[in-house]
């Protein structure tokens, strides 16, 4: 059963969602929700062997699969997790989990398609993280986007039609010239698309440059760093509360992994050399980014830009690997980080959607003394906002200290600007928390919200447990990465010139 | 002629089908209106008896006859095996669609037919003469087809300008047959290869009349700067048969690229190369562009086969094996996508009412989620997103032109499909975020509704499988083109 594990992973919640889809219009909606449960707990259930089983003693590939596919093309069928990847086949399939339950209610309208979408998604994200083959990577990772411009547009807000488009299209943009970078390696690897090729290739740096901006253009969108983060805000405020988890958890994530898998390794010298660039948008993220997310009046948006400047310190880890052995804290900080935020955010939009649902206003003006009626709720969103700020024992304080940790051995300064974010993130989240959750009952929606049911306390408990699981004992998480960071840095080292 | 020696088993495909032809030309007339549906039994037997025996004489090596005018290799019988099936789709599509119309007559099949059997004889000819007689045949059939709704103004300007310009097309094409003929001393393809070999013909009449065969084939491809009359034809004819002009003439349209550029003149590499990189540029910058503003569907469409004709170039201007089986295996995907696209907008429409707006397409989700499903793997086949078949077309096009150094054409390529995604992406959008406003049920024979399913279906598939499609057409290539 372990030889086709990842396969698994991959293609059962994809079969899932196409029976999902077979169950037809609303009037079977209840079938639908049951075999989407099915799905996606298998789903889950499947990729818990993918960590258990991780062995800790190297840090090379796992649980490969390898088979020819597209011969003529020289594209194979090779799947294989490492350190770097295999934590988010997980947090993928738990988050699915989460969507799925967190749909159950809400979504009233063409539910078999809305629950099929997610699953269909969650198989080319699994995809994506486990392809060793740059093409496969590339059909998972461009496939990803047909269900989530479908979930944005069908199911989203008043502003979905522009936010899907500007979705796909800014995406779209970046891996194209990502996949003419993948094919002109190609033919220098000597007609193979194996990714463990790329990565001992010998390049010239004019060369390693251009392909990096091509890397770049595509991750980078992805991440997404500034300038390129416009079409986040955009689609986050106009998706359902389920897109928003899967995009700011799960695909956000995928971008940045793609730094890691593809940039730092291929191209050691271009990243080297631009490593000042990176910090510096980077840190124009985290600081700037911060600042716009304290003006906003709506939760939705500030939670994105919140997200931005959380993934602004992901790339700040990544891109500090060029200082000295000591940085393997920096890119380590940086995956635990990448973890962190992929609960943190979910559970923040799962909050909002939880009020979204009941109030159908996402203003913070129009809340106050939430804690009033729904004590449950502002004890669970109390935690996960101490975690949005970066408190200790929280998960969100692990990933953002190792980072400073690591910044502070390249360069004072950067570590003093990155440290900037524990006092913004700590305002927009707290002050944010404060005018909704705490002081009088603003008004008779508030006055007549009923507190969390079992379903939404499911969700939120299975959250709070992994925030504080992975803020009180990250050693778990760290040694899985530990020998791959080292193996990635290690290489990163070596010039390719 | 030793008629001992004729060997007539290279054409068989095509024999059966003129005689099948001429069978029903006279039966029809015997038949009364209301057992029409007798003349499309028959027609889609014959195409079945014409696949059939394809794929019963598949020649494993090239076999020319008739005088070397004529010849049979693997090339013209995958794009035949391929014309048969889908000249039948296209017939399935459209017979609810013309009964509609009063369109509903023996000489829609028999033109059908004929035209299919011009493109027969275009793909199987080794010599330039052959090939402008199934050229005329293919023409004078689809001229015919457009006009055959008398009624219809539209249809009947469609049909006038369509003539008038292919008229054109075809006089260009000869005056450069004819100066190909007067450099080389033959019009017969594989001896005008070996004469632009040894180098002994006279390069400036070759290189005029490559000129003007190469402006007569960028307009029966409908590639820019000839690419006027695609639009407006699109547009007029009646749906059916805007798919009837818009999918197997490609592939023959194609093959008449390779026999004429790709065997003839191989060794005219570097004159032709340029040419149709310009052209290729143009296509696709115009016809994306071009399409984002259109408000009717066929008309888009018509702009999207330009860019789409452009990307084919891409592949082919490349000139080696690599090349012309990316551009076959572009040719092959992009008919079956827009058979699949055209057979949804056939299904939508019924009679007084013709789907031909891209708002027509609203809330298609809502009223039938089978077929939105369908239109949406085509539009994002089109667009070129895996895993669907498209994808692998741009891909393999976009590999052979970065094998040749070709990298600024290549990225432009890339840039022009991100383009291209806006507008399919809008009419996904019509159908799946807008709401519907027109909810009469969609009626559609059961026939079709299986047929379309396994064409929209079949782009997954492929985009999943590759593998098969893409080898069947490097090896098809490798067997017929013998590269000098």
């Amino acid at each position: 059963m372990l030889t086709n594990l990842l396969s698994l992973v991959i293609w059962v919640p994809v079969l899932f969602g196409l029976l999902v889809l077979t169950t037809g219009g609303d009037e079977r909606a209840g079938l639908a929700r049951w075999i989407a449960l099915v799905g996606a707990l298998a789903g889950f259930l499947l990729s818990i062997p993918l960590f258990t089983s991780f062995t800790e003693l190297h840090g090379g590939m796992q649980f490969e699969e390898m088979r020819p596919w597209i011969t003529t093309l020289g594209i194979n069928y090779h799947l294989g997790v490492d350190g770097l990847s295999m934590l988010f086949v997980v947090l993928n399939s738990f988050t699915t989990l989460i969507v799925v339950i967190a749909g159950w209610q809400v979504i009233q309208k063409r539910t078999a398609q809305y629950m099929a979408a997610f699953l269909i998604m969650s198989g080319m994200i699994n995809g994506a993280f486990a392809a060793m083959d740059a093409i496969l990577f590339y059909v998972f990772f461009e496939a990803m986007l047909i269900p989530m411009y479908l979930i944005i547009g069908v199911w989203g807000g008043p502003r979905r039609v522009y936010a899907s488009i500007k979705f796909f299209l800014y995406t779209l943009l970046g891996s194209l010239l990502m996949l003419v970078a993948f094919i002109y390696l190609y033919f220098k690897a000597g007609n193979t698309f194996e990714i463990a090729a790329f990565q001992d290739l010998k390049l010239a740096f004019d060369v390693q440059i251009m392909l990096f901006i091509a890397f770049f253009l595509s991750f980078a969108v992805k991440v997404p760093m500034w300038p390129v983060h416009t079409w986040l805000p955009d689609a986050h405020v106009e998706a359902p509360t389920g897109g928003s988890i899967v995009l700011a958890a799960i695909t956000l994530k995928i971008g940045a992994y793609g730094f890691l898998r593809f940039a730092l390794p291929i191209v050691p010298d271009a990243s080297r050399a631009l490593s000042g660039v990176m910090i510096t948008l980077s840190l124009i993220a985290v600081v700037y980014i911060g600042l716009v997310a304290l003006v906003q009046t709506d939760m939705k948006k500030l939670v994105a830009y919140s997200s931005i400047s959380h993934m602004g310190f992901v790339t700040l880890g990544i891109f500090m690997f060029a200082g000295n052995t000591q940085n393997v804290w920096a890119v380590e900080g940086a995956l635990i980080q990448m973890v962190s935020h992929g609960f943190v955010s979910a559970a923040m939009f799962f909050c909002i959607g939880v009020m979204y649902d009941r109030v159908h206003s996402r203003n913070i003006a129009d809340y106050g003394g939430v804690a009033n009626t729904m004590p449950i709720f502002a004890a669970f969103m109390m935690l996960f906002s101490m975690a949005n700020s970066g408190l200790p024992a929280t998960s969100g304080f692990v990933g953002e200290f190792m980072v400073i940790l690591g910044a502070v051995q390249v360069n004072f300064w950067y570590a003093v600007l990155a440290a900037t974010t524990l006092i913004f993130g700590a305002a927009y989240t707290l002050w944010m928390f404060k005018r909704v959750i705490f002081g009088e009952i603003a008004n008779a929606h508030v006055a007549a919200l009923k507190d969390v049911n079992k379903r939404e306390f499911l969700v939120l408990a299975l959250l709070a447990l992994t925030v504080l699981g992975m803020g009180l004992y990250p050693q778990a998480f760290i040694d899985k990465m530990h020998l791959s960071v080292n193996d990635l840095i290690a290489h990163v080292a070596q010039s390719k010139l | 002629m030793n008629w001992a020696d004729l060997n007539l088993m290279p054409a068989m495909p095509e024999i059966f089908l003129l005689a099948a032809l001429s069978v029903i030309l006279v039966l029809d007339l015997f038949i009364p209106d209301e057992r029409r549906g007798l003349t499309y039994g028959l027609s889609l037997l014959t195409l079945a008896g014409c696949a059939a025996i394809q794929y019963l004489t598949w020649p494993t090596a090239p076999v020319e006859t008739f005088s070397h005018m004529y010849v049979a290799d693997a090339l013209g019988a995958t794009i035949k095996l391929m014309m048969y099936v889908s000249t039948a789709a296209v017939l399935v599509y459209t017979r609810q669609y013309v009964a509609d119309r009063g369109m509903f007559r023996g000489e829609y099949y028999t033109l059908a037919l004929f035209a299919l059997l011009g493109m027969d004889v275009m793909v199987s000819a080794s010599h330039f003469l052959t090939l402008y007689i199934g050229l005329e045949l293919l023409s004078l059939a689809l001229y015919a087809l457009i006009a055959l709704r008398r009624d219809s103004a539209s249809a009947s300007e469609a049909a006038m300008k369509y003539f008038v310009l292919g008229a054109l097309a075809s006089g260009l094409l000869l005056y450069g047959m004819s100066m190909v003929y007067g450099g080389t001393g033959s019009l017969q393809i594989s001896t005008i290869a070996h004469v632009i070999h040894a180098g002994t013909g006279n390069t400036v009449l070759l290189v005029f009349g490559l000129v003007f065969l190469v402006a007569g084939l960028c307009f029966k491809l409908g590639a820019v700067p000839f690419h006027m009359w695609v639009p407006d034809v699109y547009q007029g004819s009646p749906t059916a048969v805007t798919l009837m002009v818009g999918a197997a003439p490609k592939l023959a349209a194609f093959v008449f690229l390779i026999r004429i550029l790709g065997q003839g003149m191989q060794n005219m590499l570097v004159d032709w190369q340029g040419m149709l990189m310009m052209v290729a540029v143009l296509s696709m910058a115009i016809g994306n562009i071009t399409a984002i503003v259109q408000t009717n569907i066929k008309r888009m469409l018509a702009y999207s086969t330009i860019s789409h004709m452009g990307f084919l170039l891409v592949g082919f201007l490349v000139g080696n094996a690599e090349g012309y089986s990316s551009a076959m295996y572009y040719a092959i995907i992009y008919v079956l996508m827009s058979m699949a696209a055209f057979g949804i907008l056939l299904a939508l429409s019924r009679a007084g009412f013709e789907c031909e707006k891209i708002s027509d397409l609203k809330g298609l989700n809502q009223r039938n989620s089978w077929y939105a499903l369908l239109m949406l793997l085509t539009m994002f086949s089109m667009a070129g997103i895996p895993p669907l078949a498209g994808f692998y077309a741009k891909f393999a096009v976009i590999r052979a032109a970065l094998d040749a150094q070709m990298v600024p054409l290549a990225v432009f390529a890339v840039v022009m499909s991100l383009i291209g995604a806006f507008y399919y992406l809008r009419v996904v959008r019509t159908m799946y975020f807008d709401d519907a406003e027109d909810q009469s049920a969609i009626v559609v024979r059961p026939e079709m509704k299986l047929t379309l399913s396994v064409n929209a279906l079949a782009l997954l598939a492929l985009g999943v499988l590759p593998e098969g499609l893409i080898s069947l057409c490097y090896d098809a290539i490798k067997q017929s083109l013998t590269l000098l």
